[in-house]
Formats: structure tokens, sequence, C-alpha cells
């Protein structure tokens, strides 16, 4: 298919290091007003740079169209839809971003003193109580900065309180669906992953838990619903058995935007969760971060959170305690500098306040009610011939299609869908994930997206498909409109340029 | 239905009819067991109107003492830097706030751009030649270039020099009884002319019998603002490891202080880590900022978290997608190299923007700027009667004091004149040794007039230092500052 160059296209990439001229300048130094002194007296030439960093050379307006412009090349979640499977790719409120900004939160210095920071104190205190009712666990510590950082603090936990009783434990189980970031913490932990099977219906394989589960089982790291979109119907069961083995039971927290209000993990037997705050309660995700990854956990591992946690004084202020009672009286320590990513906080507690707990339900109900509509339009437009749902007849908040028999029938991949789906506008789906579904796809439409856009979307797919049926070609070329297309991620790898040569 | 979703009770029925089930209680009943659903609503407050969230979040900000409300000496780890106003508006823009991981690089070049350009920031900043995308912040950037060590080298000690920030310490230390690794510490040199990591003690504790030294890790400058011969310590530590592997050298550095320092690459480092919020970011209580990761050569298979690389697509123009992606969580599961999986992007971006804007010159202007009213600040303060420096080491844009009285209860005082005068050390580090240590932090918006005036009022606090147990009721802000108490306005 022969394309056009569009303008953004024939506008090759430039990095900043490739503008400006020597002498331009985007800052003028306050001048020196103490006292001149020699620097070689104050710093002595052996601890001295030689050669300034070669950093750009640029004026500020140079500086503001070039970051103008490379933004233009970037695709975003304020101008489409942002399907991607597991990530959540809510609305994210401009009211968040005024309240982080007010001074009095993003210019409070993290080592104020607590009774001069009462009114974060407070935010963290509502944060963490609002975390503990949607979780149904009694305890939380906002400290980890992201999912993954939770996940790391849940092992963590796992072994300190194993270890608490005298007991060495090795191996942690996880299902095939989980995401790859379970098992990599495991290892980081120090544990072993022994990974579980899952039943035709897309839940954990009960017999094959059973048969694993045993005195040298840490902990089970279960997603639920999971990343099939499933919601595990035997989870009282798991849990009995993990517990059985006095193992714990461990809540990755990227899919609680399907159950918020309607279901909990402490309810369901877990011990230890974390959230994603940039998942189901709206931070932006920033182009990949920053996150926060609060964790709440049930009595029994209560004495081991980090520390610091926000405590509330009998006379009703706010304190930052560092075990001082039963919570974090054995604390695993910390897990990094200072409170937790307070910008975070304030974000979601605003989002809290804005939904109260009717509209966190509301979000999670209309977030499965959109999946549900967009599996069904799809069905309607044929494409399950092609692109089949790879578990069970509903879903919860997300679903995954395999694209087997589109691969087959069609000759194109889930790759080539996707790619000619940023054609038509659209961010792809989460694609070859989870990994046990043949040329997966992986959507979740969030409850913040209209039904015009879901039927949009629909339509898109359909049309993908016909015109594959028609000539495959055009979709393994694809894309043609975007700023770069199809790009070379062998070659990036196999010798890699992960700077700018400068002269 | 709330402001953020658009399911009018017509689209609901129509919606309902194309799924096939008559009701939205029934999607549920058939997919979530009975016995685990809640049965009752979330006990929490009713939701509010945005002007009310708005007035809510505002009065909890009013109720907090910033930097904008008194003039602050605070510092240990996140300093109160002037953050540009082209990092606002660059950073609200949607374009960046609002993607996610650039997991389809055809519609991310942006932000893979950005980050190819942060990294070579990066490597120009700290003299070595390959960076990561970032990570978290800067405590657990020393952790993860722990656990690099580890991966590198096996499961041998770390040594550890008490300069290191002790969020650092205490978080390696964490991670590392995680993967079962032990830490040991090394005390700095006393007296007016130590204050730096003890030389001897340094070389003996990695040479020590037992297991073998896997990584070495020093703060520059220290936690105590000296500055530490880096180049000794990183050549140090080659000489005492073992034949069979020298240790993996870990530097904790300061990025605005590498414009009249040298870098890390040219000391012998193999690894610099260091917390980015000086660079562009906010203070925000602690975060989010984001952590760097910069390294030798040899050690970009083992890096951490997300990498950005330059390639080209089918029709030959220059493109950059995340690269070398086989060490990672979602590719190699539990065989990665740490479980990252996302950088802090918007923070790296503020960070790679702020170091444009400074600019070449303008990195050395700073670092010249504060060396000289840091200095200036140093000494106003030593003569004090009662101050004195904790040590003669070169400071950059901190430096730790002793004080013959009882910190907390100076800084109660100084803040009744609305001065902050720096950081109390013993409450964040529980050393005895700390006891009496006040660390002050100078940033280039703390001017000559403003370090008057903290000499002026730490003497009248020294001069009377009030009561044992004085009540610090009185002093709290409650009812902030008119300007809280106006319109939003941007945090800089």
């Amino acid at each position: 298919m022969s394309t056009v160059e569009t303008p953004m296209q024939r506008d090759a990439a430039r990095t900043i290091f490739q503008k400006g001229a020597p002498g331009r300048r985007a800052f003028v130094c306050p001048e020196l007003d103490v006292p001149a002194v020699d620097v070689a007296e104050l710093l002595p030439e052996r601890f001295r740079r030689a050669e300034p960093p070669r950093l750009p050379e640029v004026s500020e307006p140079e500086l503001v169209r070039h970051y103008v412009g490379i933004s233009k090349r970037n695709f975003d979640l304020d101008s489409g839809f942002y399907p991607l499977g597991s990530c959540t790719m809510k609305h994210n409120p401009r009211l968040h971003e005024r309240v982080a900004a007010l001074p009095g939160h993003a210019r409070l210095h993290p080592l104020q003193d607590p009774e001069r920071a009462q009114g974060a104190l407070e935010l963290m205190w509502n944060l963490q109580g609002a975390l503990e009712e949607v979780s149904g666990l009694p305890h939380v510590s906002l400290q980890p900065s992201a999912g993954s950082h939770g996940e790391l603090a849940g092992v963590l936990l796992t072994r300190a309180y194993h270890e608490d009783r005298g007991q060495t434990r090795h191996k942690v189980l996880t299902p095939d669906t989980a995401h790859g970031t379970n098992p990599a913490t495991v290892t980081m932990a120090g544990f072993e992953v022994v990974k579980l099977a899952t039943n035709p219906d897309g839940g954990v394989d009960v017999e094959d838990l059973r048969a694993k589960a045993d005195g040298d089982v840490a902990c089970l790291m279960l997603t639920n619903p999971n990343t099939l979109g499933v919601f595990d119907p035997n989870i009282a069961e798991i849990a009995e058995i993990v517990h059985g083995v006095g193992a714990t039971l461990y809540y990755d927290g990227a899919n609680l935007n399907a159950v918020m209000g309607l279901s909990r993990p402490g309810d369901m037997g877990f011990d230890i969760v974390h959230f994603n705050l940039h998942k189901s309660f709206t931070q932006p995700h920033g182009g990949g971060g920053p996150g926060s990854g609060p964790i709440a956990v049930s009595e029994r591992i209560a004495p081991f959170l980090p520390v610091p946690v926000v405590a509330r004084r009998e006379d009703g202020t706010y304190d930052l305690d560092h075990g001082s009672g039963r919570v974090g009286s054995k604390s695993i320590g910390r897990l990094r500098g200072f409170h937790g990513n307070y910008g975070c906080f304030v974000r979601s507690y605003a989002y809290i306040c804005s939904l109260g707990g009717d509209g966190l339900k509301d979000a999670s109900e209309a977030a499965v009610l959109n999946a549900n509509y967009l599996l069904a339009r799809l069905r309607e437009h044929g494409v399950a011939e092609y692109l089949p749902l790879a578990y069970g007849e509903l879903c919860m908040h997300e679903f995954v299609l395999s694209g087997g028999p589109m691969k087959r029938d069609l000759e194109i991949k889930t790759l080539d869908l996707a790619k000619r789906l940023l054609d038509f506008g659209f961010h792809p789906p989460t694609v070859y994930f989870p990994l046990l579904v043949e040329e997966a796809l992986m959507i979740e439409p969030t409850e913040t997206e209209t039904k015009e856009t879901l039927d949009a979307f629909a339509d898109a797919v359909a049309a993908i498909l016909e015109e594959a049926a028609r000539d495959p070609e055009i979709a393994r070329g694809a894309p043609y409109s975007t700023p770069v297309r199809r790009l070379d991620e062998v070659a990036a790898a196999k010798s890699p340029v992960i700077r700018e040569a400068l002269s | 239905m709330s402001r953020y979703t658009a399911i009018t009770p017509e689209d609901l029925d129509a919606m309902l009819a194309v799924i096939g089930v008559p009701t939205l209680q029934e999607l549920f009943d058939r997919q979530i067991p009975a016995a685990v659903r809640l049965g009752r609503e979330l006990d929490l407050p009713d939701g509010m109107g945005e002007q009310d969230v708005y007035e809510h979040l505002r009065a909890l900000a009013a109720r907090n003492t910033s930097a904008e409300d008194e003039l602050s000496f605070l510092g240990a780890g996140m300093y109160d830097h002037y953050v540009p106003a082209v990092i606002d508006m660059l950073m609200e823009r949607s374009e960046f706030l609002t993607p996610y991981t650039p997991y389809q690089p055809e519609i991310s070049q942006g932000g893979l751009q950005v980050m190819f350009e942060y990294q070579t920031a990066i490597c120009e900043l700290t003299g070595l030649p390959v960076s990561n995308a970032s990570v978290y912040e800067g405590p657990s950037a020393v952790a993860a270039a722990g656990y690099l060590a580890k991966l590198h080298n096996g499961d041998g000690r770390f040594v550890v020099s008490a300069g290191l920030h002790p969020h650092s310490l205490q978080t390696l230390r964490t991670y590392a009884h995680g993967y079962g690794v032990e830490v040991v510490e090394v005390p700095l040199t006393p007296g007016p002319t130590g204050g730096v990591t003890d030389p001897d003690a340094w070389a003996s504790a990695i040479a020590a019998d037992g297991s073998e030294t896997s990584a070495a890790i020093f703060a520059q400058p220290n936690f105590y603002g000296a500055v530490e011969d880096a180049a000794a310590l990183s050549a140090a530590a080659k000489a005492a490891g073992s034949p069979a592997g020298a240790p993996v050298v870990i530097a904790q550095v300061d990025p605005i202080t590498l414009g009249v320092l040298a870098p890390p690459g040219e000391c012998g480092v193999d690894v610099a880590v260091g917390e980015g919020q000086p660079l562009g970011n906010r203070l925000d209580f602690g975060g989010p900022s984001f952590g760097m990761f910069a390294a030798r050569e040899e050690y970009l298979r083992r890096m951490p978290g997300r990498i950005a690389g330059e390639t080209v697509d089918v029709d030959g123009r220059r493109g950059f997608v995340l690269t070398l992606q086989t060490r990672e969580q979602h590719i190699r599961r539990e065989k990665a190299t740490s479980n990252i999986c996302t950088s802090q992007a918007l923070n790296a971006l503020a960070g790679v923007v702020y170091l444009s804007w400074l600019g070449r010159r303008g990195i050395v202007e700073l670092g010249e700027l504060l060396l000289a009213r840091t200095h200036y600040a140093r000494e106003r303060l030593a003569g004090i009667p009662g101050v004195e420096k904790l040590h003669d080491q070169p400071v950059i844009r901190e430096f730790a004091v002793r004080l013959d009285a009882d910190v907390a209860q100076v800084r109660r005082r100084c803040a009744r004149e609305g001065v902050n005068p720096g950081v109390d050390v013993h409450a964040l580090s529980g050393r005895e040794a700390d006891r009496g240590v006040l660390l002050v932090a100078i940033t280039e918006r703390r001017t000559r007039a403003d370090i008057d005036r903290l000499a002026e009022v730490l003497a009248a606090a020294m001069a009377n230092p009030g009561r044992a147990g004085e009540s610090s009721q009185g002093e709290t802000h409650a009812g902030g500052t008119p300007r809280q108490r106006g319109e939003a306005t941007v945090g800089v």
C-alpha cells in the first residue's frame, strides 16, 4: 500500500542535544551576593569537575518549542480511547492536578515537623482509612512507590511473618496468568517461584494448588479478577487451602477496579493487598510513572508493616508512628525515602472524595458493564469468529480475546491488528499477554468511556477484519499515519544505542 | 452516574440488551459468589462536587507550613530548588501527563525521545556510559544497585559507608534481608578533620574474611554534607576486593552538585544512583520524584527498569523504542533483573527539561553559587556561640553543625520567628552520635539576606533555648497564610 508521507513523518526526530548553539541559555543565575571566594579554596581541584557536562544550550523559546513539538508525537488518554488491559486507563480529572499543585502540598518538605504538616498527615490518615475500607483489611502502609514495590513489600512481609514464627519457607505460588512482576518480585525477595496451572474456566486449578500447597509454601500471589478478566469463583476454597498450610494469601490489586464496593479482598481471605493508585484511583500514568502502591494487611501481618505509618493521637492530631504500638513493632523497615508518593495520595484522595463510597461502587459496576458491552458488540459484529473470548462467557472489567483463528483464517496476527488500530485513532489493547492465550488481546475499556466510544472501537475492529479478509497486506504493513511506522526493535536490542553521541 | 461516567438509564437498558442479561445485578451474580459479596455500601463519606473537593483539599493544604510560608533550610534528601515555569506547563500537557508506558512505539515517540534525552543527560552528568530511564527515587535506587551487584557478584556482603543517607541505608537493609545479603557499616572519621568515610575501616571491611564483598557503597557528598574523596574510596574498594571479583563500587550522588564535582564515572565508580528531586521536581512532601541509575557498560544487561533505544522504522526514519526488554519482568518473569515495571517518566521529563533549562554553563554557575553561599552560611553559623562545624571538609549545598543545646527546642524557637533552620539529624538517623547535629541546606532560593536572617534567629535561639520540655503548642500555623487561603497557585 503506497502512502503519502505526513508532515510529522517528514520532520525527522532531532533531540534537544542536536539543537541550540554555544552561549544560548534559558537560565540566568542569581547574582553572587556573598563575598567572592576562589572556587579552588572552597573545593580542591582534585574533587572538581574539569569540563562542564555537555548539556544542551538553548533559549527558553527553543526549549518550549522542542518539548511541545515532541509531545505531539505521543498518543494520550485525553485524546482518545486507550483500552490497555490491566492498566485501567480511566479519565484523569484536572481538579487533581490543581489541588496537588497548591503550595501547601507541592512545596511541603517531607521533614517538616509533624505538628506543622497536619493537613498532609490528616490527608494520609483519611486515605489509609478509605483503603482499609475498600480492601476490608485493618492496616495500611502508603509507602510503596508502585504496584511492583507494593508486591515486594508484601513478599518481604510474608518472609518476616514466617521468620517471626521460627519458620523458613522457600516457595511462593503464582498462577501462570500472573503479571510478570509477581514472579520477578518473588525472586528479588529470595523465594523460589512455583507455577500454578489454570483450569478450563480461567481460574486457579484447585487440584494443582492442593498438590503444590505444603509446609514449604510461604505465600500464594493472586489477582482476582485475574488477568483473563475472570473472577475466581473458588476463592474461598483457595484461601482455605493456602491458610491450611500456614501460608499467606497475597492480592495483586491491579484489577481492583472491577470490584470496589462489590467484593473485598479481606473478605475473600487475603492477608496482604497492594493497590495501584494510578489505576483504580486515577493518578495520571505520566507516560510510565509515577505510580503509587500502598498495601493493606490483616492483623497478623500488621506488626511487620513498613514504618512510618500515620497515626492519630488521642487529642485528634496526627503523627508519624515508627512502630510504637503493635503496628510496625517488628517492621521489615523502609522501602524508600520519606513517606511515599504524597503527590499521588493527594490526587487519589481527591478522587475518593469526589466519588464517595457509592461512586466507587458505581465506577466498578460501570467498568464491568462497559467491558461486557464491548465484548458483546464485538460478538454482534461477527468478530468472535476470528477473535473468540479466551475463557468464560461474561467478564469482569476486562476480557481477553485469542487472535489464533484470525491468524489462521485471515492471515494477520494480533500485532497487525494492533498496529492497524493506530490508523483508526485508537490505542490498541494489551497484546500477547497473558502468555497462556494464543495471540492474546487484553481489552479494558474502563468506566469513563461512553457507549459511543465503545461502539466506534467495535466498528473499527470489525472494519479491520473485513479489510484483512480482502487484503491482509494492509494490516501487515500498518501503521501508515503515525509519526513513525513500524520500528526495528530487534536491531535496537542487538546493538543498543541508548544515548545521543555528543561531540 | 458520576461526573466521570456517562451511562444514562437509556444507555444501561440498551447495553444490557446487547449483553443479554436482564439486570446489572445479574451480571455480578453470575460471576461473584454471594459469600464474598460485600452486601452493603462502603462506609465512606458521600461524594462531593468539584468545588467542595477543592475547598477540602485547599483547607488541608492550608494546615501545612510549606517552603512558601517560612524561611526553610530543610534538606537531607529533598531540596527547595526553584522549579521553572516551563516545567509546570510541560508536565501538565495531556500528551505527557496521560499516556502510559510506551508499549506502542509508533504513537509514543514523544515519551520515548524524552527517555532517550534523559538518558543522555544523566550519562553526561555522571560521566558513565549507560543510564536507564529512571527508577522510583533515591534510596530504593541504592537498594536496586545493591541487587545489581548481587546478580553480578553473588551473595557476598555489602560494605556501606555510614555517610550514606539513613533512608538509603535502611532501604538497602530491607531489600538485602530478603535476598539474604549481609550489610556491614563503615564509620566516618571523627573530629573536625573527619566527617568522611574512614579509609582504613573501609578497606579492611571490604577485605575482611568470611564472605566476599559484592558491593561497596558510599554517598557523594555524604549525608553530613562533606565531599568524600570518591576516587580514593573507589580505588581502595577495588584494591581490597577479592582476586576472584572486585566489588561493584556504587555511589549515591546528588545531581545538582555535578556541575562542580568530579563526575562519578571519572572517580572509578561503577554504578551511580541518586535522588532526582533537585532537578526540577517539587518537594511534594517526599514524592513522587525519580531515581537516577547510571552504570558502566558491562552492567547494561543487568540494569533494572526501562531503557529507550534508537532504531529506524520500515522507511528508514529515526525512531525510539523500549529496548533490552529481555532483562525485564514482563518477558523474563522470575529471571528478570528487577521487578520494576515502570520508570518515573513524568518526573524524569521534569529532570531533563530542568537540565536543558540550566544548560551546560548554568549547571556550573549554579554549582558555584551554591558553593559560595553554603560556605558563607557555614562560616556565619559557626560564628555563633554554641555552634560549631561538624567537620572542616568542603561542602557544596548542605552542611552540618553541632549545637550546644537541644536541637528540637532551638528549632521550635526559630520556627516562631518564621525560620526553619534545618533538619534535626538525630531525629532522622536515630544515631546517638547525631545528638545536637543540625543539617542546613542552602539552595539558590536562599539569598545572603535569608542566610543572615537565619544566623540572627539561630543566635537568638541559642542564647535562650527555652526550658526543657517546653510545649510546642501555639506554633502550628493552623490558619495558614493569606497566600494559602487564596486561589490555587502553581507550586514551584
